[in-house]
């Protein structure tokens, strides 16, 4: 009852809304990552957050799992207000999520299989015969059934990745998140991991948060997206809807020109009088 | 006045750093409780402090009884009492040396290798990972690690204590020509039950104190290269002076 009623406050259909972000301000070290952050993540459906590298995306999961604290504005996953959360229950908030890293992030002393299996030996008493039929069932949907008993140092990129997400989906998680899933894979492995991504969220009827900066990618499978720039959301819609958008940002974004409103140049001083009026200092600066 | 708030600084820092690592050592002693529950993790990293340091333990051990021998029999031959070598070594193996010299071993071995695969894990997202597992890393890494090296230590010792004796009386006994049964004789008249408690203490002491090092520099160590390089640096040079420090704080209180 608890989802419904902080649903209706957010102003959002009953039960729609899994992750609710509004106004959110965040700053690490004095330097500001959201002045103004709201985002709204609905049930069952690819939610893509897109932004240049360095405007706080991953920053945004860490926020939205709990394992950092907004300054201000609120948070509410499956609507509980996270700032409210005790340890213990953002613990069992995030057994309800599965995350996938980066760059895999699988534990390096245990096997492939040991490795999904994971979760299911940490929280569950299920006996030995079921958590081998549970993890070969994940590792067969990501077509590494074959691979159980190799490394984390023998795979590949992709591979790593691959179990990552059969290790996330183990524990039949209501809300599945992907950090960067794309990046550095050869175009074989995108094209795995495009599929996979759409068909965890269609066969296992999850709702998806995919961050990332690969416009083309995402246009592909996301049903809402949201483009961050400058700490706030500079637009929002369908990936239709982004690219017909007429504003520079995100039409500098979509079609990836290297200067506009996101500047080529990192801030600096007046390029002119540092090379010549500090010629004399003999170094820049 | 700069001066005076530099040094205002640094012992605002230090504070902060021993309140740190005393919290730090609260949860992992309260986590270690738990992880004793599953003792299959704890043996695993007994191996890693304890079986693999046993080479170089052993080796050591051997030379530093063998030396022992060697500048024990020339100064006592000088009072005409070889036969008390036996005691002699004994008793700086057991009290001193044994406990010291695994220590500072067990800090360059096993300590660094804590530090850097527990750095090294938390760089690569692995220790971020298990929490979104809704699995404490502190129970699941960091408590079996520490457990593993405070059971390991004494039992270093312990075997660096029999082979230092048997070099000593190698040295002591087949090469200097010291009477055998005097040797053993006056060692075991001699060597008390509390200066074997000592020693045991001291060795658990020393494991604590160098796991906990370890084990917190690992865990905190900034997610680079540089960050773990210096972490592991820090590890050995915080555990041997805090070794000495504390071999000094519990030899006195042993007298």
């Amino acid at each position: 009852m608890q989802n419904s009623s902080a649903a209706a406050r957010a102003g959002a259909p009953a039960n729609d809304v899994v992750v609710d972000v509004r106004d959110v301000r965040y700053s690490i070290g004095g330097r500001e990552i959201f002045s103004d952050l709201s985002v709204q993540v609905r049930r069952g459906r690819i939610t893509a957050i897109m932004g240049p590298s360095g405007t706080g995306k991953s920053t945004m999961l860490r926020l939205i799992t709990g394992q950092a604290e907004a300054d201000g504005g609120k948070i509410t996953v499956w609507g509980n207000d996270i700032s409210t959360l005790s340890g213990r229950e953002i613990y069992a908030m995030r057994q309800r999520m599965g995350m996938l890293f980066q760059n895999g992030a699988l534990l390096t002393d245990l096997d492939v299989f040991e490795n999904v299996a994971f979760p299911l030996r940490e929280h569950t008493r299920l006996p030995e015969s079921l958590i081998r039929t549970l993890v070969l069932t994940k590792l067969h949907a990501v077509g590494l059934r074959g691979a159980a008993e190799l490394m984390p140092a023998e795979l590949s990129g992709g591979m790593a990745r691959r179990v990552a997400l059969a290790r996330a989906i183990v524990m039949d998680p209501e809300l599945l998140i992907y950090d960067e899933p794309f990046v550095g894979l050869d175009p074989i492995s995108l094209g795995v991991i495009l599929k996979l991504i759409r068909e965890m969220n269609e066969g296992l009827g999850l709702t998806s948060i995919v961050v990332s900066h690969d416009v083309h990618e995402l246009a592909t499978i996301a049903h809402d997206s949201y483009l961050i720039s400058g700490g706030k959301v500079v637009a929002s819609g369908t990936p239709k809807e982004l690219a017909a958008s007429g504003s520079d940002v995100v039409k500098q974004f979509m079609t990836g020109s290297d200067d506009g409103p996101v500047p080529f140049h990192y801030p600096a001083s007046d390029y002119r009088t540092q090379l010549i009026g500090d010629s004399s200092k003999g170094k820049a600066g | 006045m700069s001066a005076v708030l530099h040094e205002e600084n640094l012992i605002l820092r230090f504070v902060r750093t021993v309140g740190h690592v005393s919290l730090f050592f609260g949860r992992l002693l309260a986590q270690s409780v738990a992880a004793l529950a599953r003792p299959r993790l704890i043996v695993h990293q007994i191996y890693n402090a304890g079986a693999r340091s046993l080479i170089i333990i052993m080796l050591s051990g051997f030379f530093v009884g063998a030396v022992l021998a060697l500048q024990g029999f020339s100064l006592l031959q000088r009072f005409g009492s070889e036969e008390a070598l036996g005691i002699a070594a004994a008793l700086g193996l057991l009290k001193e040396l044994g406990p010291v010299v695994t220590a500072l071993l067990f800090a360059g071995r096993a300590g660094t290798a804590l530090t850097s695969e527990i750095g090294l894990m938390r760089a690569t997202d692995q220790l971020t990972a298990m929490e979104m597992m809704a699995v404490d890393p502190m129970r699941y890494v960091a408590a079996p690690r520490f457990l593993g090296g405070v059971i390991a230590m004494p039992l270093l010792v312990a075997i660096f204590n029999v082979v230092g004796l048997f070099g000593a009386q190698l040295i002591g006994v087949q090469q200097m020509g010291v009477d055998v049964g005097s040797f053993w004789s006056q060692m075991q008249g001699s060597v008390g039950l509390n200066d074997v408690f000592e020693g045991v203490t001291k060795s658990l002491v020393f494991g604590v104190a160098c796991s906990l090092i370890a084990v917190y520099e690992g865990y905190h160590a900034p997610p680079t290269a540089e960050g773990v390089g210096l972490a592991t640096t820090r590890t050995v040079v915080a555990s041997s002076v805090i070794t000495l420090m504390l071999d000094y704080i519990l030899t006195a209180s042993f007298l």
